[in-house]
């Protein structure tokens, strides 16, 4: 089989020359990365099972998951059932755990927790723009267009929107590129392209947006068609949307960023069959993710980073559930982890804050580390101040 | 008098004081002048009518208190039917930004629900709160306040349950100080301290209303903002807003927000004086607003984005149209990213061009097509949990509901523009009708752009395809 990234350059070449000159030192290194959300707060206890540690056992009666259902990975921690993949990511060395990851005065509020680590807030102001929308106003001044962040969505997240530039949100790139290019629209572009700039600065930045929004679904749309995935991913729209991402990427698109979202994890009640259905679609769809890439030579260059708004309390409570709580594990995925494994200690359920975990880490620390580690991006302009970067990358 | 001068002004102020209006609103008016439709827009608004809808099985007066003798099944019906009635009072509040009378009143409280931004799981206490900020709406910003730090949605909101002498909780006196009064950089943390002892003890009793609890409350010396005494929660807020930088930074707000979002500072010191002198009159302020010249400056026209429910609420309101499946504006909000009752945070929407990037403006242009040829909204609507005070049900979307919320089935009223359109020519059609429909100006480029895609078989679709293309252009966005 001819492999696809030869045949790449030529075609790309051109569609970049037709789209006016991209803005080349953006994505010089070629450097990716991609986040996963796990939207509505992943029970952390039960991703990363502490199967030796007796306060997990009493504190979860019905909930917690025996020794020998998890698939162990020190003599303490291991995976949770649905995460077969994930330990073989873990022991070819492409997987990193942070533990504990979090901020001071934890908000419990899905919408306020997911705004501070959408936009890497501290939890007592409130900023409007993301930190990855940040990173384009930073570090993407010039260019030209939007999908240099691409989020796999209808909507654009608070993440991707910075003060001046935004990332661009396409759930299907056949479907975004067709409603742009119905003629109404392309026809009002045009007026825009021929010169005709309104003087109302906020009109010109509508039209500004439109042709933009036009020039980049056209640019996903026909990048989207180079290289077409032979892996199998899970069904369902998360291992759709990571096909979606693969494709891209090894398409050679010009995207540094890419988000995607993966629901339902606000486990109240019943938690344990539903959660381990959903860390399975995480994991196998990130395992054929990573699969995809390797075959192409494309790993190396591709970082995962998974995260949720808040993990839940350490006690289960009397649905079988678990209640919002507050520090988390999170995962970094990439052909070049430094440090593979287990970054930190467990998190120390002797040591709790009124029966959440305490944090170890700072989200903005791990920010920090993936803006100038990977994306060589200034961090403390991004982040508005200087954070812990981590030799993890 | 300049009738297309003042057809002008007119669009401009129905859009800001209120959602727009319909072209017979304009035609009424524009013989008369600015002066007679400010006065008219305010008597308008002078009656109101409360939202009151039936809340069924979820009309329980302190659900907190309550939940403990209900079973495990009776809470989730509960909380259930409470997320749907909190669907109805948003559709029924859309409808009335888009047909009531007193526009000006549903405006400003709609404002008001931006500024003090509040979410609560029960229907009814998002209803009283609603029309708390209707009631006050056009009145005294100080009474507003009182009443707002005594309402039980803000209440649980904010923790103010969880604030008492002997475990204070500081997220009212943080938000009250910061968001809905005097402002970041004129307090400092030992004033936020201080005004959370002053709140200790403001709870709510099992009928759901607000309570002063003695016993929680500290009764010490607090010193705040310069001043030292026993305070309690309304002798702080009497403190802030005796401050004029209190005045300085609300108007500020509303210059914002009505005028310009570059402020003219100097402008907004001349109001928040006046502001300030009527002892925090808002009819006061708005009036001398509406009824400036420099209202109606050039560069005050056509400057603002709509937000995602001004844009909803207009076209209903300019179009007289109805929505036969009430789900699909919530879809449409859900789709834009504001849904009222369930603001972001307690800062409040995004303005300005924060509402635009690239999916959202192909979305907005495409929304005038989906709402007049009532057909679906291809949207995959996010798996976003849905909020639950008590942490106990696990509350997302299903599949039905994604569908329903899809679903667009209107009836338009176009009768207004035929009747004013009906005999004029084509090449004076499309100016004509944007002259009340669209704030900016519309150059030949796209009339002929407009025009191409109309369907001229009849006058009456020559005129509605006239619209549907006008408000399908990017201009449609500003007002």
């Amino acid at each position: 089989m001819a492999s696809a990234s030869l045949m790449i350059p030529s075609f790309l070449r051109d569609l970049q020359a037709s789209q006016g000159g991209i803005n080349r030192t953006f994505a010089e290194s070629g450097k990716k990365l991609v986040i996963v959300q796990l939207s509505g707060g992943n029970d952390g206890l039960n991703t990363v099972v502490p199967y030796k540690n007796d306060i997990y056992y009493s504190s979860r009666s019905n909930l917690s998951i025996k020794e020998n259902d998890v698939f162990k990975l020190t003599d303490e921690l291991g995976f949770n059932p649905g995460m077969e993949k994930f330990k073989e990511l873990y022991d070819n060395g492409n997987l990193s755990i942070i533990n504990s990851v979090g901020y001071p005065n934890p908000d419990r509020s899905h919408f306020r927790a997911m705004d501070i680590w959408q936009s890497g807030s501290g939890s007592e102001e409130y900023i409007d723009t993301g930190w990855l929308g940040r990173y384009l106003d930073s570090e993407c001044e010039g260019c030209a267009n939007s999908h240099h962040a691409i989020e796999v969505s209808d909507s654009l997240s608070l993440a991707l929107k910075g003060e001046k530039r935004n990332g661009i949100a396409v759930q299907d790139p056949g479907r975004f590129f067709y409603t742009s290019a119905e003629n109404f629209f392309s026809d009002v572009g045009k007026i825009y392209k021929e010169g005709n700039h309104p003087d109302e600065h906020n009109v010109e930045y509508l039209y500004k947006t439109v042709v933009e929004a036009m020039s980049s679904a056209e640019y996903v749309y026909k990048t989207s068609k180079i290289y077409e995935s032979r892996q199998s991913y899970p069904n369902g729209e998360f291992g759709k949307h990571l096909k979606t991402i693969a494709e891209l990427i090894i398409s050679g698109i010009d995207t540094s960023v890419f988000y995607v979202s993966l629901g339902g994890f606000d486990t109240h009640a019943n938690q344990k069959g539903r959660q381990e259905n959903l860390l399975k679609q995480m994991s196998d769809g990130l395992y054929a993710f990573t699969e995809d890439l390797k075959k192409n030579d494309r790993l190396n260059d591709t970082l995962i980073f998974t995260f949720s708004e808040f993990g839940r309390r350490v006690a289960q409570n009397a649905s079988n559930g678990t209640d919002h709580g507050t520090a988390n594990n999170v995962f970094l995925i990439g052909g070049n982890i430094t440090k593979p494994g287990f970054y930190n200690s467990a998190p120390n359920l002797a040591d709790l804050d009124n029966g959440d975990l305490n944090y170890q880490l700072d989200l903005r620390d791990i920010y920090a580390t993936l803006l100038n580690k990977w994306l060589g991006a200034d961090d403390s302009a991004v982040l508005g101040g200087s954070f812990n970067k981590l030799n993890i990358i | 008098m300049d009738l297309s001068e003042n057809r002008r002004k007119l669009k401009h102020l129905y859009s800001r004081a209120g959602f727009g209006a319909y072209i017979t609103d304009i035609k009424e008016a524009e013989g008369q002048g600015v002066t007679y439709a400010v006065d008219r827009i305010f008597k308008d608004s002078f009656d109101y009518s409360e939202i009151k809808i039936n809340h069924g099985a979820a009309d329980i007066k302190n659900y907190r208190a309550e939940r403990k003798n209900m079973s495990k099944e009776e809470r989730q019906k509960l909380l259930k039917v409470s997320r749907q009635n909190i669907a109805k009072l948003n559709t029924t509040w859309i409808e009335k930004m888009a047909f009531d009378n007193s526009q000006l009143r549903e405006r400003m409280t709609f404002f008001w629900h931006d500024h003090f931004a509040c979410r609560n799981i029960l229907s009814v206490y998002n209803q009283n709160q609603n029309n708390t900020l209707r009631r006050h709406a056009l009145g005294s910003f100080r009474e507003m306040v009182h009443a707002i730090a005594k309402d039980p949605a803000m209440i649980f909101f904010l923790n103010n349950l969880q604030n008492k002498k002997q475990s204070y909780n500081e997220n009212f006196a943080r938000e009250l100080l910061e968001l809905f009064t005097i402002g970041i950089g004129n307090y400092t943390e030992d004033d936020i301290k201080n005004a959370a002892r002053a709140f200790t003890g403001w709870s709510i009793d099992l009928d759901g209303n607000y309570k002063f609890r003695r016993v929680q409350h500290d009764f010490g010396t607090k010193k705040f903002m310069g001043k030292s005494g026993d305070f309690n929660g309304d002798d702080i807020i009497d403190i802030i807003l005796d401050d004029k930088r209190t005045a300085v930074h609300i108007t500020s707000k509303i210059y914002s927000y009505f005028v310009n979002e570059n402020i003219h500072m100097d402008k907004v010191n001349q109001l928040a004086e006046g502001f300030y002198n009527t002892d925090y009159d808002i009819s006061a302020l708005m009036k001398s607003i509406f009824t400036s010249d420099w209202f109606y400056n050039k560069e005050n026209i056509a400057s603002r984005v709509k937000s995602p429910v001004d844009l909803l609420a207009g076209i209903m309101r300019q179009f007289k149209v109805k929505f036969k499946n009430h789900l699909a504006m919530i879809g449409i909000q859900r789709a834009l990213g504001q849904i009222v009752f369930n603001p972001p945070n307690v800062g409040g929407w995004v303005s300005g061009k924060k509402w635009i990037d690239s999916s959202s403006i192909m979305f907005r242009m495409k929304l005038p097509e989906i709402i007049f040829k009532s057909s679906d909204i291809e949207f995959d609507f996010k798996d976003e949990p849905l909020e639950d005070m008590t942490g106990e049900f696990q509350m997302e979307m299903s599949a039905a509901d994604k569908r329903l919320y899809r679903q667009v089935k209107t009836s338009i009223d176009l009768t207004g523009y035929y009747n004013e359109f009906s005999n004029t020519d084509n090449e004076k059609l499309i100016n004509g009708i944007a002259g009340f429909i669209i704030a900016p100006e519309i150059n030949e480029k796209h009339r002929t752009l407009v025009y191409k895609y109309c369907d001229s078989s009849s006058t009456e679709n020559m005129i509605e395809s006239s619209i549907l293309n006008l408000i399908s252009l990017p201009e449609y966005q500003m007002c």
